[in-house]
């Protein structure tokens, strides 16, 4: 690793900076991950075509596009260091938490990019009606931060396990499921008519923050037993 | 031996009971005596994985693998008694609601426990090695016990409710609960922890055993 920091917090960046740039080399997971938000994307709307559905659904559809595009990518940080036989080098010369903290970051930029990328065209190819973009931004960050927080050690599980495609998915849908009702309810607010958005949201964004604290801390304390094996 | 034999007693006098005293709840009538079966069952799902979560905090400690076949066995026995209630809980869906599902957040905190449930299994058999099968499961195990105060605390709250919540307690807390009903409800919640506990206790010699007799094979 080229100039390896010291401390927490830059052996967690050097972390990063590897993970990022084995990325840019290869491609895989970003090509993934955005290719089937796109492609999910584009079913939803040619399926949908010109109706106008209520903001309920439209919120509901906007996050299962996000859910399963992360599904298909989130654990390639993992998985690829046990397919290119990497992840005895890092266990020697990294210690778990700053391993743990830089898979997450690359999650998290992960799914930011997907985001980015998918919010607007969901606004382009559907008539869902975006009310409080400040609201909606808040909710698009909590919900990164969630879905990053409890899938980076799953992905750390799977990646050591046998059998890995369906995996993911299935051990991951029953913890994400709290964060996902409470990240559609959030949504529907602000894409429906309304005067006091954030007020109107607050008790799902009260689940959403404890969510993202609560999975983190675990995760951090979790991961090492993942990791040692 | 003592306690089984009382075990038999207390099962035989809730089935009996169950159906010879008045209905619990005069609105539902007839189907509300499912009460019986269903509260405790569920009850047991949700002890059966306290069980499994603590005993794989306690292999994550000590690496002993005796707790990790603890884990194990409570989960099975969780598996079973959560489908039961699943299907139970269905019935009377049906009887009263005039559906069989619903999306009632008893309905779908029962669901996510099984899917759980599910999903430890999944994952037991995709790993090889037992050490790290042990080791991954007991992991997943805890991991997935903190969604469990988002779906009792918070999912009710955004989510409505169609769930008979004055059978036991009603909106002030006070206990509604007629004498006769809980002559039947709290004999029945025993009776179905102590057959849990039996089951359990079976099913861990019988593994324990197992897993002891293959380490000599391997030996």
């Amino acid at each position: 690793m080229p100039k390896n920091g010291t401390g927490l917090t830059g052996k967690s960046f050097a972390v990063l900076r590897k993970d990022l740039l084995c990325e840019f080399r290869t491609r895989y997971a970003v090509n993934a991950i955005v290719l089937f938000g796109i492609t999910t994307l584009t079913v939803v709307s040619f399926s949908v075509g010109q109706q106008s559905l209520a903001p309920e659904v439209y919120s509901a559809i906007f996050w299962i596009i996000i859910f399963f595009s992360a599904m298909s990518g989130l654990a390639h940080v993992f998985i690829r260091e046990e397919e290119t036989k990497t992840a005895m080098v890092l266990r020697l010369t990294a210690d778990p938490t700053p391993v743990y903290l830089g898979k997450l970051g690359y999650n998290v930029l992960l799914l930011a990019l997907l985001e980015a990328i998918i919010a607007p065209l969901f606004f382009i190819l559907t008539d869902a009606r975006l009310e409080s973009p400040a609201l909606f931004i808040v909710v698009l960050i909590l919900g990164m931060i969630g879905l990053a927080g409890a899938t980076t050690l799953i992905a750390a599980i799977i990646s050591k396990a046998g059998v890995k495609g369906a995996l993911f998915a299935v051990l991951s849908f029953p913890i994400l499921l709290p964060l996902l009702i409470g990240l559609i309810n959030a949504t529907s607010k602000a894409f429906a008519t309304g005067e006091v958005y954030f007020s109107a949201a607050s008790s799902e964004l009260q689940l959403l923050v404890s969510y993202g604290v609560i999975m983190i801390t675990a995760s951090l304390l979790l991961f090492e037993y993942v990791w040692e094996g | 031996m003592i306690w089984k034999i009382l075990l038999f007693v207390l099962m035989v006098w809730v089935i009996v009971a169950a159906f010879i005293f008045p209905a619990p709840q005069q609105v539902i009538g007839e189907a509300s005596r499912i009460f019986y079966f269903h509260i405790p069952q569920a009850w047991v799902a949700v002890v059966a994985y306290i069980v499994s979560m603590v005993a794989s905090i306690r292999y994550l400690k000590s690496g002993a693998m005796v707790n990790d076949d603890r884990a194990r066995v409570a989960a099975a026995l969780g598996l079973m008694f959560s489908i039961l209630a699943m299907i139970t809980g269905s019935i009377f869906a049906k009887v009263t609601w005039h559906s069989f599902w619903n999306w009632d957040p008893r309905e779908t905190s029962i669901l996510i426990l099984l899917l759980i449930y599910g999903a430890y299994f999944a994952l037991r058999t995709a790993v090889i090695g037992d050490e790290r099968r042990a080791r991954l499961a007991a992991v997943y195990a805890v991991f997935a016990f903190l969604t469990v105060p988002f779906l009792l605390f918070v999912v009710p709250r955004v989510l409505p409710s169609l769930h008979p919540s004055d059978s036991i307690v009603d909106a002030s807390g006070r206990f509604t609960m007629s004498w006769q009903t809980a002559a039947v409800f709290f004999p029945s919640l025993i009776a179905f922890t102590g057959l849990f506990a039996w089951i359990y206790t079976i099913r861990l010699r019988l593994c324990t055993a197992e897993r002891l007799r293959n380490e000599e094979m391997e030996a």
